[in-house]
């Protein structure tokens, strides 16, 4: 923490450097005025200190889709409510990125139109137009891959998806292997956290099971042929998994993200998430800024916030891989309890483009019914 | 009635509320009972589910917010469909189809595509008008409508306003003292059933508030829950129960006007069914 | 009449509007009847058949068991407190929906729900044949939770506007109790019974929250392939075909209303 706050202090003392020489030969720039709507950084807006202020003023925040146990959010929405007196609103927790992006267009000009979206990728690069390009100060920590070159759009966190059970409910207490789903011991046991047609977890889900049964990224026919094979062995369970069917022993086993799988872990003792090595599907959430958010100095700052160590670590806690983990891993930074509470996986994860993504999705789209239907 | 009739229809009434009870109050007992299971298969009931409800204390404003809005657009129903069903009936019965017709349009169109069509208003209405929660009033007027209508046009049916309002018209009275002394008292079972409907959609309704960012009471519930999936279904269950009690309290406000229309019944009933046999007379001779 | 109309045209007639022009425009908003041609596809055609299952199965179940308990309800005290009590679980239960309701019916019905163990206890198995909950037949009985009591509250009105003395008539020209309701109240009511029932379909046709959270098999109804189309985590959302479906369910409720239309004006002619 003290580590941080240096950091910062320093971060700011130079950034009031550089503003102060850049007005030096404008009489009376001493503070420099900070337009928060155009500031693509912190330093356009005068430093921390200045963006905290014009933040206080706003007093509040508008969120969408963010759920409090979605990568322990809920952690870093309280932790920074309190620490800046800002009133964080957070309208649609279930929704989805469709429907974040909709809510910017329909609320635009009106108080609760969405400050920040946190988007899947597809989503977001359909939909540059409406961000505002913004660099956070630790900028420099994330992969070139994972941001967009003037600030439109950068990934804040991910995960692999995992297969999560209740080993209580299944024979042999371990999985060891996605074949092991199609025992008999798993008779109306496995569920997906969504409709694949719609879903895009789902979607993840099945082109994992791809992976698994020696598909590729490129070809999700696998998939939907194993989740057929799962419906004709009477495994499979057509209820959408939520945290209320795991509880009650409806859905043991579920594909799902693993950082939002770990969140069963509070409902169901002892949850555990396989993720099948040489199948890892990966998978990174992307933030951005409405270019016409009401609250333009408070949204800057929350994105401050989130890529803060702290920020950073709060994700880290909730069972996702923060986009800056690397950088943080080398400064010694990440929080080592929680990094080592992740699941184990060997080898590298694949990540499906966009196109990939689009591809499967109209594959799935037009077999799905008749695999499992 | 004879004694056998009276106890057929006892056994009748018997078997269908013991059906009908184990029907609808089994799935509510096996919510109230996920919802105190602990941790694992081997840890004790608790009820802690049950207070984290408590803990939440934005849930009191949406409560306020929800209890408003069902007040509101109770009245605006009975203001705007009442009214308007009693004139078609009276004076324009051809245009009956098309206001059923336009009654029951919300119904058919799923509630996430009526939200797309609402979004441009509703836009205007936030930059313009105000951003208060009550302008979901306005949209709520059309989800209660199919239902409001069809209680009201039930209960329209089985008066005969035609008589009513002619008689209570040749003594003198203009249309205000017709609509609320003479018609009002003698549909109340209808008006409370529509009222009850309306309160019970509004208290229900979760997708437009929602998509349209107000916080009413589901959304505010719907937040509660993610707490745990034992809280999920608590608050749940909580908000059927406050919704019972509310309309049973609700049933009560109808109970003056019920002795009057009883009241009124016996005074009016008789001459509404000897006019038509006089004109069915004259109709004969022609 | 005014104001009725105005508000009408206002909030409903304006958005249907746009749903129905929107059914006409492709992606970059140029005029197209694509939308409604794809609708053609035989899972979207699936889909409508589904629905229409559903809703009519539903419909009838609801109407004729929620005219039951309507009667059941109507023949007894009328301001005492088993009205009160029913009316007013009917006013709650007709609105209850959703990932909740479904929830419930796990809880009671599925593969570990409280009655299917308790039935297994006593050596009953009621999914002999794979789990009929999580199908069609399942998603109706889910409906019917919602349908009768809103049956209960849209028809009891026209109960109590049976008069006793109709069966004192009927009793003094020499009528049994078959012929009281063949005659007298079945004519009476009908008119009444058919628009709930009509209301009934409507409702379960549209019904879209219960059906998302039950099923993952890929928009198994027409609502749920509206919002599959409406909402995406792919950028994959066609908002105009979602709109072409919406006006297509129109169009099928309008279809039956007309049908319905048909059918009270030859029930009425029993009147008079």
């Amino acid at each position: 923490m003290k580590f941080a706050s240096l950091t910062r202090h320093l971060g700011m003392a130079i950034a009031a450097f550089v503003v102060v020489t850049a007005c030096g030969s404008t009489s009376g720039g001493g503070t420099a005025s900070c337009k928060p709507s155009t500031a693509t950084s912190v330093a356009d807006c005068g430093g921390l200190d200045a963006l905290v202020t014009a933040a206080k003023a706003e007093g509040k925040l508008n969120i969408i889709a963010t759920p409090p146990d979605w990568a322990n959010y809920g952690a870093s929405i309280n932790a920074f409510s309190a620490k800046y007196n800002i009133k964080i609103t957070s309208a649609n927790p279930n929704g989805s990125s469709q429907e974040e992006v909709d809510a910017v267009k329909n609320l635009a000009g009106t108080s609760s139109a969405p400050d920040v979206l946190d988007v899947g990728l597809s989503v977001a690069l359909a939909n540059t137009a409406l961000f505002a390009p913004y660099k956070v100060a630790t900028w420099n920590d994330i992969p070139t891959a994972q941001k967009e070159a003037s600030g439109l759009w950068w990934q804040d966190y991910g995960g692999n998806m995992g297969i999560g059970y209740d080993p209580s409910k299944i024979p042999g207490g371990t999985i060891n292997s996605i074949k092991d789903l199609l025992g008999s011991g798993f008779k109306s046991k496995v569920a997906l956290a969504g409709d694949p047609t719609k879903s895009n977890q789902a979607l993840n889900g099945v082109i994992m099971a791809s992976l698994a049964n020696g598909g590729s990224a490129d070809d999700v026919s696998k998939g939907v042929d194993f989740f057929h094979q799962l419906k004709m062995a009477g495994n499979y369970v057509p209820v959408i998994g939520t945290a209320a069917t795991v509880k009650a022993g409806q859905t043991p086993v579920v594909f799902e993200w693993d950082y939002l799988s770990s969140s069963h872990g509070k409902d169901v003792s002892g949850w555990k998430i396989f993720e099948p090595s040489g199948a890892l599907l990966g998978n990174y959430y992307t933030q951005a800024i409405n270019k016409a958010a009401p609250h333009p100095a408070a949204v800057r700052l929350w994105e401050e916030y989130l890529f803060s160590d702290e920020g950073q670590n709060n994700w880290l806690k909730g069972g996702a891989r923060p986009v800056r983990m690397a950088a943080m891993e080398k400064s010694g930074k990440l929080d080592a309890t929680a990094a080592a509470a992740l699941p184990k996986v060997s080898g590298n994860p694949v990540f499906p483009t966009p196109d990939q993504q689009t591809a499967a999705g109209t594959y799935v789209k037009a077999h799905w019914s008749a695999a499992v239907g | 009635m004879n004694r056998s009739r009276r106890i057929k229809l006892q056994v009748f009434r018997s078997a269908v509320f013991l059906v009908m009870g184990v029907f609808f109050l089994v799935p509510i007992a096996a919510m109230f009972e996920f919802s105190t299971r602990g941790n694992s298969v081997t840890a004790p009931r608790t009820m802690e589910a049950w207070t984290n409800i408590i803990k939440t204390p934005d849930l009191v404003d949406a409560i306020i917010a929800s209890l408003e809005l069902a007040a509101i657009t109770s009245i605006a129903m009975l203001v705007l469909l009442l009214p308007t069903m009693v004139w078609v009936r009276l004076r324009l019965p051809r245009l009956n189809r098309i206001v059923e017709f336009i009654c029951l349009l919300p119904l058919t169109i799923p509630a996430i595509a009526l939200v797309v069509g609402l979004f441009p208003i509703s836009r205007w209405m936030r930059i313009n008008i105000s951003d208060s929660i009550l302008m979901l009033s306005f949209f709520y007027l059309i989800l209660v409508m199919p239902y409001s209508y069809r209680a009201l046009d039930a209960g329209l049916a089985a008066i005969d306003i035609k008589t009513l309002s002619e008689a209570a018209r040749s003594l003198g009275a203009g249309w205000g003292t017709v609509m609320l002394r003479v018609i009002v008292p003698n549909m109340s079972s209808a008006i409370l059933n529509a009222c009850l409907l309306s309160v019970a959609v509004v208290l229900g309704e979760y997708t437009f508030a929602n998509l349209l960012t107000y916080e009413n009471l589901q959304v505010a519930i719907a937040y509660v829950g993610l707490v745990s999936a034992g809280t999920s279904i608590a608050v749940a269950v909580a908000s059927l129960l406050f919704a019972f009690v509310l309309l049973m309290v609700l049933s009560f406000v109808g109970r003056p006007r019920e002795r009057m229309a009883r009241a009124e019944e016996t005074i009016v009933a008789p001459e509404s069914r000897i006019l038509p046999l006089r004109d069915s007379y004259i109709g004969v001779q022609k | 009449m005014v104001p009725f109309f105005l508000y009408v045209g206002l909030f409903l007639l304006l958005p249907t509007v746009v749903i129905a022009g929107g059914s006409f425009a492709d992606k970059n908003g140029s005029l197209t009847v694509s939308n409604l041609t794809s609708i053609e596809q035989a899972y979207l055609v699936k889909s409508f058949v589904n629905s229409a299952i559903i809703s009519v199965a539903s419909a009838l179940v609801g109407a004729i068991a929620g005219a039951l308990l309507a009667y059941a309800v109507a023949t007894g005290n009328p301001r005492g407190a088993l009205r009160r009590i029913v009316t007013s679980a009917s006013g709650v239960f007709a609105q209850f929906g959703g990932v909740t309701l479904v929830f419930a019916f796990i809880a009671t019905l599925g593969t570990v729900g409280i009655v299917t163990v308790f039935l297994k206890d006593h050596g009953i198995d009621i999914f002999p044949n794979g789990v009929w909950l999580y199908e069609l037949s399942g998603l109706t009985l889910i409906y019917t939770y919602f349908q009768i009591p809103l049956m209960v509250l849209v028809f009891l009105p026209a109960l109590d506007g049976i008069r006793p003395q109709w069966r004192e008539a009927t009793e003094s020209l020499g009528g049994s109790t078959w012929h009281y309701w063949r005659y007298v109240a079945a004519p009476l009511l009908a008119p009444a019974f058919l628009g709930c029932t009509l209301l009934l379909f409507a409702n379960a046709f549209s019904a879209y929250a219960t059906a998302a959270v039950l099923l993952t098999q890929g928009g198994v109804i027409v609502p749920l392939q509206i919002s599959n189309l409406f909402t995406s985590e792919t950028g994959q959302a066609q908002p105009g075909l979602a709109k072409a479906l919406a006006l297509a369910m129109i169009a099928i409720v309008t279809i039956v209303m007309l049908l319905y239309a048909l059918l009270q004006r030859r029930t009425s002619r029993w009147l008079r």
